[in-house]
């Protein structure tokens, strides 16, 4: 079923769903018929979305709340309680560094200030490049082995030190 | 002459250690030398000193070889390795490792033995006798059975899961029944909480990535036990290792008749679906679990009601931690008194300890409660990782308090550390050594308590922030005396008023650092 026509802001500008972005209306609306019949369905509908776009638009929210009959209030109120669910584009590579305290016990809070500096970018934010985005992850369930560090959706890398962080980066941005 | 089997595991520590490339090393120089070899693709040892740990099927059994590097793989197939022959990275018999030989492995039997996706595996190891024994119980006999065990919740809360699962049996769900517009759905549900966030935890990562089905088979028997049809697991987005495990494993158990409408041709129905979490640490917290996996923020509910007269969707359910289920076949397989015989106190069975922070040997032990913390941090653990004296360790999490020197003899037994203001937890266990800084590591719970804070609370929602600030003006030295004793408040306030553990327990590594680490809040000499 194909969501009825609404109105949605964006950028300030009201507009109507069918002038959204096609790729938008694409992944909402397969998102939203892969899932309609399950259960609590808006979690995976949000990862859906993410997954096939790289982040979750707010107009993209409103498309999602239309089709599961809840307020755009619901879904922007889950979407922006979680982390992992962005709102803006990533940078071409996502790096995650853990924070917890295992990896604070081989050197994660050295890492850490290294990324920041050598990138020269805080947590949840791009090299002006578009290269590298930097996040925080609050364990990686890599405790035996820290400080730890995930490239991307599921590349995990143990015992990072500062020399072969500056070797990730390079690879990443030799890679994109 | 058939293919000899190489084991390299998939385990996510092991292959952020670089398995990977191990064993994709291994397949072309076999397939260079014209030697046929089958690459089975195992759970984690748990030794992660030596991962990648590759084992080789040899006819007088299974001989490892680690950490091997692609480096390295020349080396071993000129050493004859596929017949044992001797090399420099030759460790032997896993199980005679001085590591494994003091271990009662029950829960992580199959890890790293067993080809984790495969039910024929599975089986031939001991897997779905604990089902099969429970498809002839009754419910009450096998809820029974778990409380005889004296199993108590793995999570951290150690509450009988016996007595958790009766509540949910003898729950009426026509009491809770709502009118749902996808049609009928099932009245009570099973719940597997994977959102495993404690540091220096990842007990159960490993068994999800290294015997799956192990823990469907305990979610399963749980459902034919209570009356549950429909089973989710909750895990957490940074587990992608471990989510593909799962989902891989339960299409395997649905082809071979193990889930489904006819479990192991019972006639009885079952089915586990896996959801994941989206990076909130909360949703390790049962009740934001259960409104996260309605669709909902996850924010912690007031309780009562419990989840088990009126959890997921508001039906009765049974909610528990993977490594809690995943205990409960071999309960069922070799009987209450086997598992119960096992422990000290009232801590009856085993726990997976995860070894974790500056060690030399880090990895998971599955050991019988009653083993001493100074064992497993000295004997086990083998000291620090970087030669300096471990100074402090955290057990339990982020919310769990760091114990000095002076307390290292405490036993491994829920009571022994709730007696020294301390929690087992999830049996995560991180040690530091004595370039620690306490004041920080006391700032970091409060700044971490501030990030991860569902909000709904003011205690821990605000008092975790003001928390941060009341530790930076004592690090500053500013109004020292009056600055602690505010901390001190808040601490207590913090305890007593929040609505679940995360601020409730926040406290705890706060004042445990203030308590035995108490110079490192003294003035600092070169700062204001």
């Amino acid at each position: 079923m194909k969501p009825a026509e609404i109105n949605v802001t964006v950028d300030g500008a009201r507009r109507k769903s069918a002038d959204l972005p096609a790729p938008v209306r694409q992944a909402v609306e397969q998102a939203i018929v892969a899932n309609r019949g399950r259960p609590g369905a808006l979690m995976p509908i949000l990862h859906a979305v993410q997954e096939a776009l790289g982040h979750v638009p707010p107009d993209a929210l409103a498309l999602i709340a239309q089709g599961l009959n809840l307020t755009r209030a619901e879904a922007h109120g889950v979407a922006t309680f979680y982390p992992h669910f962005r709102s803006a584009p990533p940078g071409r590579t996502v790096v995650r560094i853990c924070r917890a305290e295992a990896c604070q016990a081989l050197g994660a809070r050295a890492l850490e200030a290294h990324a920041k500096q050598t990138l020269g970018i805080d947590f949840h934010e791009t090299t002006g490049d578009g290269a590298i985005t930097l996040e925080p992850v609050y364990c990686l369930g890599n405790c035996g082995c820290g400080p730890s560090l995930l490239v991307g959706h599921d590349e995990l890398h143990a015992r990072v030190t500062p020399a072969a962080f500056d070797e990730l980066i390079k690879t990443a941005r030799a890679a994109t | 002459m058939s293919a000899v089997k190489i084991f390299v595991p998939r385990d996510a520590t092991a292959l952020a250690l670089g398995a990977e490339r191990t064993a994709r090393a291994i397949a072309d120089a076999a397939r260079q030398r014209g030697v046929e070899v089958e690459l089975v693709r195992n759970g984690s040892r748990g030794m992660f000193w030596l991962e990648p740990l590759v084992e080789v099927a040899t006819p007088g059994g299974r001989i490892a070889y680690g950490p091997v590097r692609p480096a390295d793989v020349a080396s071993l197939f000129d050493a004859n390795f596929l017949h044992g022959g001797a090399h420099a990275l030759r460790i032997g018999a896993v199980a005679e490792q001085p590591w494994f030989r003091g271990q009662q492995r029950l829960c992580f039997a199959r890890v790293g033995v067993t080809d984790p996706l495969s039910v024929d595996d599975y089986v031939a190891h001991g897997g779905y006798r604990g089902l099969r024994n429970a498809l002839a119980m009754s419910g009450a006999d096998i809820v029974e059975a778990v409380t005889a065990a004296g199993l108590r919740g793995r999570g951290g809360a150690a509450f009988p899961t016996g007595i958790k699962w009766k509540t949910v049996l003898d729950a009426n769900p026509e009491k809770s029944l709502q009118p749902s517009a996808l049609g009928p759905q099932p009245s009570k549900y099973i719940v597997c909480n994977a959102d495993e966030g404690d540091s220096g935890t990842f007990s159960d990562r490993m068994l999800m990535e290294g015997d799956p089905l192990c823990l469907i088979e305990g979610m399963t028997i749980a459902g034919v036990a209570v009356g549950a049809t429909q089973g989710y697991i909750y895990l957490r987005s940074e587990y992608p290792h471990a989510q593909r495990a799962l989902n891989a494993a339960i299409a395997n158990a649905c082809a071979a008749g193990w889930l489904g409408t006819n479990v192991g041709g019972s006639g009885k129905h079952f089915d586990v679906e896996v959801r994941l979490g989206a990076g909130a640490y909360i949703c390790g917290e049962e009740t934001s679990l259960l409104d996260s996996l309605e669709g909902k923020r996850g924010q912690v509910r007031f309780k009562p009601p419990l989840p088990a007269i009126r959890g997921l969707f508001g039906k009765p359910t049974a909610i528990n931690n993977v490594i809690s289920f995943a205990s409960v076949p071999i309960i069922l397989d070799r009987g209450a008194p086997f598992y119960r015989d096992y422990g000290v106190g009232r801590s009856r069975g085993t726990l997976p300890i995860q070894l974790a922070g500056n060690l030399r040997h880090t990895g998971l032990i599955e050991k019988a409660f009653g083993v001493t913390l100074r064992e497993l941090l000295y004997d086990y653990g083998g000291g620090s990782l970087s030669g300096r004296p471990i100074r402090a360790v955290q057990v339990g999490g982020p919310l769990g308090a760091y114990l000095p020197e002076s307390q290292f003899d405490t036993v491994v037994d829920y009571e022994a550390f709730a007696a020294v203001g301390a929690m087992l937890g999830h049996g995560g266990i991180v040690a530091f050594d004595d370039s620690v800084d306490m004041l920080e590591q006391a700032r970091y719970a409060m700044e971490f308590c501030a990030v991860e804070s569902c909000g709904k609370c003011t205690p821990c929602r605000v008092g975790s922030t003001r928390g941060v600030e009341v530790i930076d003006r004592i690090k500053a030295n500013i109004e020292r005396g009056k600055n602690l004793a505010l901390l001190d408040d808040l601490c207590n306030t913090m305890r007593h008023g929040s609505l679940c553990a995360l601020g409730g327990l926040t406290p705890d590594p706060v004042v445990s650092a203030l308590k035995y680490f108490a110079e490192d809040f003294e003035p600092r000499t070169g700062t204001a």
